[in-house]
């Protein structure tokens, strides 16, 4: 196992941060290779939680009382937290939602039916995963819209020749930062000043890139990204939405209910301004407080760093896995670590992806199975699934190393 | 703790290898079956060729994991040359025998041994094999998939014949 002296995350240590990979499953070393689908939390997550449902929980914004005061202060300083993590220029232009997936539901619903007619056209991508697709399949059957695919190439980038046609008319583009299965990361960049220079909305699905990547929502030129806590370290149960103040004031909400209203008469409502006005109900408290320590967690170890430590380990994966078994695996996606993050589809020899993480279970090694929740992805490859391990700041090449020892077992247990 | 010898039994992994009746059928006369695992993304395509009541010929396509294919070719196998009848009252002690409420997880292996609720004697043979299956809930699915979409696809049937 190579070890370098000078690495971007000391993960020796930071492992101890992590109850749950102190666990054995099955005798062995719990080896947690599935944090595209879901990461892992460090106590610090665990703690804030704790504590604040010990000390100062309350329902927010309803009572003048002590409790309820510190339970309100804790939402919105854990929506300041997230602001600041992602360079928004305002806490009002953080919208707390449940996960990416509702994000992306409210821009659709809310944006879409109140700027979208029959006839337009909507760019999405075929590497999409379902949450981008659909949401806007929904709406197709109410409003005509016509949904336009930017393909892929050879290596799993997006193919960009036809980038000015494809959005040429267009009144959205929507598309994801870094795939759930691939690993590509796309030039966000470049596709949203291309949409809107053709005066198309632009929604980035964030929900891969804000947990492993420095992100300036001013640099990424989005009108509104979607990102889940539970992928960063934080809990489940909530996301975020960021948009352009001025979009999301333009609105009109998307659920209904307590606190999104700053009036209600018998003859109709008045919304709730920014951020409220698309918090509809009771939030998600003790969760914001956690996404709150998770983004302060993340901080501290430095986005950079996060970044750098994933590409060595994206390198070490793809340079052992292929001298190891050479022609006998394949790993979907860009080649270059600098061109994607650390998640790995494998095809391996003509084992089913099932029956691989059957064998790798047995060892404590998980990782996923299936089709990611990117089936026209799937269809697109030729596949019907796929085998995908992924990895986060706590995993260094001893994981690999498990991965790589699990699919040799694998190969010899079904060998023919 | 359920080790990989009680999922992959021998007969297994022997009709994940070497498929029986994997292939097409002309449709029409045959009937085409389409079931999806909608976790897994597995796939699988069930003919059948039916002559007054009775499966003269079956063929299996599509894709998916050891436990789904070799379930399906079990399957194949098991209800060729069996009327329509008798192949409901197969799935039936089947899929019995893959409930988890219906099976000790701790339950004995023996072959030939009926399921305790299949309610019959039905002989099940080589489909005992997959008894392991249910000390890991999440593969029950795959090794269901071709008998509900066999099962379905003949209740299809049934319905538009009676209309
Ligand atoms: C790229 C991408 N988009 C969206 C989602 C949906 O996230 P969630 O299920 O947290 O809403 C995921 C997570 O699986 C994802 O990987």
């Amino acid at each position: 196992m190579a070890m370098t002296r000078d690495r971007a995350l000391d993960t020796t240590r930071l492992r101890q941060d992590f109850p749950i990979l102190g666990r054995e499953v099955n005798g062995h070393r719990l080896v947690y290779l599935d944090s595209a689908g879901s990461a892992q939390k460090p106590r610090q997550v665990l703690d804030a939680m704790d504590d604040f449902y010990r000390r100062s929980y309350a329902n927010v914004h309803r009572g003048a009382y002590t409790l309820a005061n510190e339970a309100s202060e804790a939402l919105e300083s854990a929506r300041e937290k997230v602001a600041h993590f992602i360079g928004a220029g305002s806490p009002n232009e953080v919208i707390f939602t449940k996960n990416a997936t509702e994000a992306m539901n409210l821009v659709v619903n809310s944006w879409g039916r109140a700027n979208l007619r029959d006839g337009d056209v909507v760019v999405l991508t075929v590497l999409e995963h379902h949450a981008n697709i659909v949401p806007w399949q929904i709406l197709a059957d109410q409003i005509e819209i016509e949904l336009r695919w930017v393909p892929l190439d050879h290596q799993g980038h997006l193919d960009l020749t036809a980038l000015d046609e494809l959005v040429d008319g267009a009144k959205v583009v929507s598309f994801s930062a870094m795939s759930n299965v691939l690993g590509t990361l796309t030039p966000v960049r470049r596709i949203a000043d291309a949409a809107r220079a053709a005066g198309a909305m632009v929604m980035v699905d964030a929900c891969q890139f804000v947990p492993h990547n420095p992100t300036d929502v001013a640099e990424l030129g989005a009108d509104f990204i979607a990102f889940s806590a539970h992928k960063m370290c934080g809990p489940t149960g909530i996301g975020a939405l960021w948009g352009r103040e001025a979009m999301l004031d333009a609105m009109p909400p998307f659920l209904g209910g307590g606190s999104m209203i700053s009036d209600v008469r018998l003859d109709g409502f008045t919304p709730a301004p920014l951020p409220h006005k698309f918090e509809a109900g009771t939030p998600p408290i003790a969760e914001a407080v956690g996404f709150g320590a998770a983004v302060d967690y993340l901080s501290a170890l430095g986005m950079d760093s996060v970044r750098r430590h994933e590409v060595e380990l994206t390198s070490y994966a793809l340079r052992t896995l292929t001298e190891r078994f050479g022609d006998q695996i394949a790993i979907s996606g860009p080649s270059e670590p600098a061109e994607r993050g650390g998640v790995f589809s494998l095809a391996y020899r003509d084992l089913h992806p099932h029956d691989i993480s059957q064998v790798l279970d047995e060892r404590a090694v998980c990782i996923r199975a299936g089709h990611h929740c990117a089936k026209p992805l799937m269809r697109y490859m030729g596949v019907g699934a796929t085998a995908r391990a992924s990895v986060y700041v706590y995993n260094d090449e001893s994981d690999i190393d498990a991965l790589s020892e699990g699919l040799e077992a694998a190969g010899e247990f079904f060998a023919f | 703790m359920p080790g990989l010898e009680d999922l992959y039994r021998e007969i297994i992994l022997d009709h994940y290898r070497n498929p029986r009746n994997r292939g097409e059928l002309p449709t029409p006369p045959a009937h085409r079956f389409e079931g999806f695992n909608p976790l897994c993304g597995d796939e699988i395509l069930v003919y059948v060729d039916l002559e007054d009541g009775v499966v003269s010929d079956v063929r299996i396509g599509g894709q998916g994991c050891s436990i789904s294919q070799s379930s399906a070719s079990m399957m194949s196998a098991a209800v060729k040359g069996k009327t329509v009848a008798e192949v409901r009252d197969l799935t039936t002690a089947f899929k019995g025998m893959m409930s988890i409420h219906e099976t000790q997880l701790e339950g004995t292996d023996e072959e030939g041994e009926p399921p305790p609720d299949s309610g019959s004697d039905i002989a099940l043979g080589d489909l005992e094999a997959l008894r392991g299956v249910v000390k890991f809930p999440v593969r029950i699915k795959c090794a269901t998939l071709s008998w509900n979409t066999l099962a379905q696809g003949l209740d299809e049937l049934a319905a538009d014949e009676s209309t």
